[in-house]
């Protein structure tokens, strides 16, 4: 049903558009002085003035694996956040961790790791699937580069990046 | 000096008020461009360009120079200059290079019969002092339309072409209006030389401040002169005239709030849709150049062109005194400067305009045209008649 608005009572005065032009300058002007003596500026200006400090506990930065107290580098390579990732930005080659060595029980650790940053959408959701709690968002944002291969992550950097994590649960431990 | 050379000679400070008056408008449009980002910025609460020094660590000194982005228009000129010249496949060629041209050209060749000062050293501040000086204005701004009409036309594209109408259709309605409105001027002052205009101000008091040659004088006896009822009487339709005028050069000009024909919500980028590179730059120049132009007339036309006047207290009496280049270069100089400082402020207001007001939409646009300002005008005219009919000079 087509609803017809009412259309407010102008005055004269108000028909003519200047009334309203008058007071519309007088708001401008306001915000151009405003400005011009440096008062009501909200503009950041970047890369001398950084949010970082500002940063909630849940921002949303770069993926990255992470190496435990133990010196286990947590990813077992089970290609979970590979599958997850909505812009397919991972690619995991695993590899066998051989027997005898401590860490054997979880039997994988890739053996090449990359992200590609320009495909990263900043999700989250590697971070959420991860079943052994190896990847992780960190606060980190600025990923530049100058060729497209800079802004592949490879294992040795995501790791460079997610340092070391601690407090997190150890399924590889026998003795658990 | 070589005898060939004599009959020549008068050429000399023709060229030098072209290239100067060029260079001056060419800066002028290029830090319009600047001011507009700067002023809608700080309107917006925002910063506006701030970065754009002179990279001068690429000549090898220490430090780059940084003073608020003062250099933006040479960064985007050259921008302008190396993007990738893209003619499209689907438009007409000859008619699709010819457009930027034709919408630059007018849009300065206006500014010719402006009288932008005085004199200096003896010579009139105007490239052409030409008789029918108001009629070449309005002649040459007509023209400016037909680049819009082309650009639209030879795009071959819907939106450009709606731009291109949009915009002709526009441009035509005001220009009637905006003819008209003038037309009270001429009865009053009887001049079409845009130079005797400012002249006739000068000593008669602005079109739009009729008091700008007042005298008042205490002693022996009383006596104001200066403003008189003819005068007082003729400032209600002068502020009419003045009021349609303006207006009418923001539709001319397609500034907001008339800047349908590009209006980018609807048509993209209007006639220029299919344009980049210099060939769009072309467009943007002519715009800034015409808005500038318009400025320029009005500042002409109402506010006394490049009076300033002078207060002066001698003899017991108080009185707003005229100087020219006549009393002394500095003086000469000095209503140059008057003049580009009245222009500049007229500039401001266009974007304190532009920035303050929603577009109009299109069948407002044309009532306001149509029903309201050119009757307006009309009536105005008969007024004045009338007025003048009662208060001869
Ligand atoms: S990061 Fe986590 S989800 Fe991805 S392969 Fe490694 S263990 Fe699996
Ligand atoms: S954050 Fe999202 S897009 Fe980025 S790697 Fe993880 S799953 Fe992929």
């Amino acid at each position: 049903m087509a609803i017809t608005v009412p259309r407010p009572d102008l005055s004269a005065a108000e028909k003519t558009y200047l009334p309203a032009l008058w007071e519309g300058l007088k708001v401008t002007a306001r915000h151009f002085k405003n400005n011009l003596f440096g008062k009501g500026k909200v503009t950041m200006e970047y890369p001398e003035e950084r949010w970082d400090s500002h940063l909630p506990e849940y921002y949303r930065g770069v993926p990255a694996l992470v190496t435990d107290e133990h010196g286990k580098d947590r990813c077992v390579s089970c290609q979970l956040c590979e599958f997850i990732c909505p812009p397919r930005a991972i690619t995991i080659t695993p590899g066998e961790i051989p027997p005898g060595d401590t860490f054997a029980k979880t039997e994988k650790r890739p053996q090449e790791f990359k992200i590609d940053m320009i495909r990263c959408i900043y999700c989250g959701m590697c971070e959420e699937v991860c079943p052994e709690q190896a990847i992780f968002l960190q606060k980190d944002y600025l990923v530049v580069g100058t060729r497209r291969e800079d802004m592949v992550h490879d294992k040795q950097k995501l790791y460079e990046i997610g340092g070391l994590k601690t407090g997190l649960v150890n399924k590889w431990d026998e003795k658990k | 000096m070589p005898d060939f050379i004599q009959p020549w000679l008068f050429l000399l400070p023709i060229i030098i008020k072209v290239v100067v008056v060029f260079a001056v408008v060419m800066g002028l449009v290029a830090y319009a461009s600047l001011a507009e980002r700067k002023v809608s910025a700080f309107i917006q609460d925002r910063v506006g360009p701030n970065r754009v020094g002179l990279p001068l660590t690429l000549l090898g000194f220490k430090k780059d120079l940084a003073i608020g982005g003062l250099f933006q228009p040479l960064a985007d000129g050259l921008k302008f200059l190396l993007k990738e010249d893209l003619t499209p496949g689907h438009v007409k060629p000859f008619y699709y290079w010819l457009a930027p041209a034709l919408t630059v050209v007018p849009a300065l060749l206006t500014i010719a019969a402006v009288p932008f000062g005085s004199t200096l050293f003896g010579y009139k501040m105007v490239v052409a002092d030409i008789n029918v000086g108001f009629l070449f204005v309005f002649a040459i701004a007509s023209v400016g339309v037909y680049g819009i009409v082309m650009a639209g036309w030879s795009s071959n594209s819907k939106y450009s072409f709606l731009g291109g109408v949009r915009s002709s259709a526009q441009m035509i309605s005001y220009e009637l209006s905006m003819g008209l409105s003038l037309v009270p001027l001429l009865l009053v002052m009887g001049e079409l030389n845009l130079g005797k205009i400012v002249e006739y101000q000068a000593w008669h008091g602005w079109t739009l401040l009729p008091f700008t040659d007042l005298r008042i004088q205490w002693s022996p006896h009383w006596e104001i002169s200066g403003l008189n009822w003819r005068e007082i009487l003729l400032w209600i339709p002068m502020l009419i005239s003045f009021v349609i005028f303006t207006t009418a050069v923001f539709a001319e000009t397609n500034r907001a709030p008339f800047d349908l024909p590009e209006s980018e919500t609807e048509l993209v980028g209007g006639y220029h849709t299919e344009y980049s590179s210099m060939k769009f730059a072309c467009f943007f120049m002519g715009e800034y150049a015409a808005m500038i132009t318009g400025c320029a007339l009005i500042t002409t036309l109402f506010l006394g062109g490049w009076h300033l006047p002078i207060p002066i207290i001698h003899d017991g009496a108080f009185s707003l005194q005229t100087r020219t280049g006549d009393h002394g270069t500095l003086w000469g100089i000095l209503n140059i400067l008057t003049f580009l400082g009245k222009v500049i402020f007229l500039v401001i207001f266009f974007m304190f305009v532009r920035w303050t007001l929603p577009r109009f939409r299109y069948d407002q646009l044309m009532r306001l045209g149509w029903v309201w300002f050119f009757e307006i005008a009309l009536a105005n005219i008969v007024l004045v008649a009338v007025l003048l009919a009662f208060f001869p000079k």
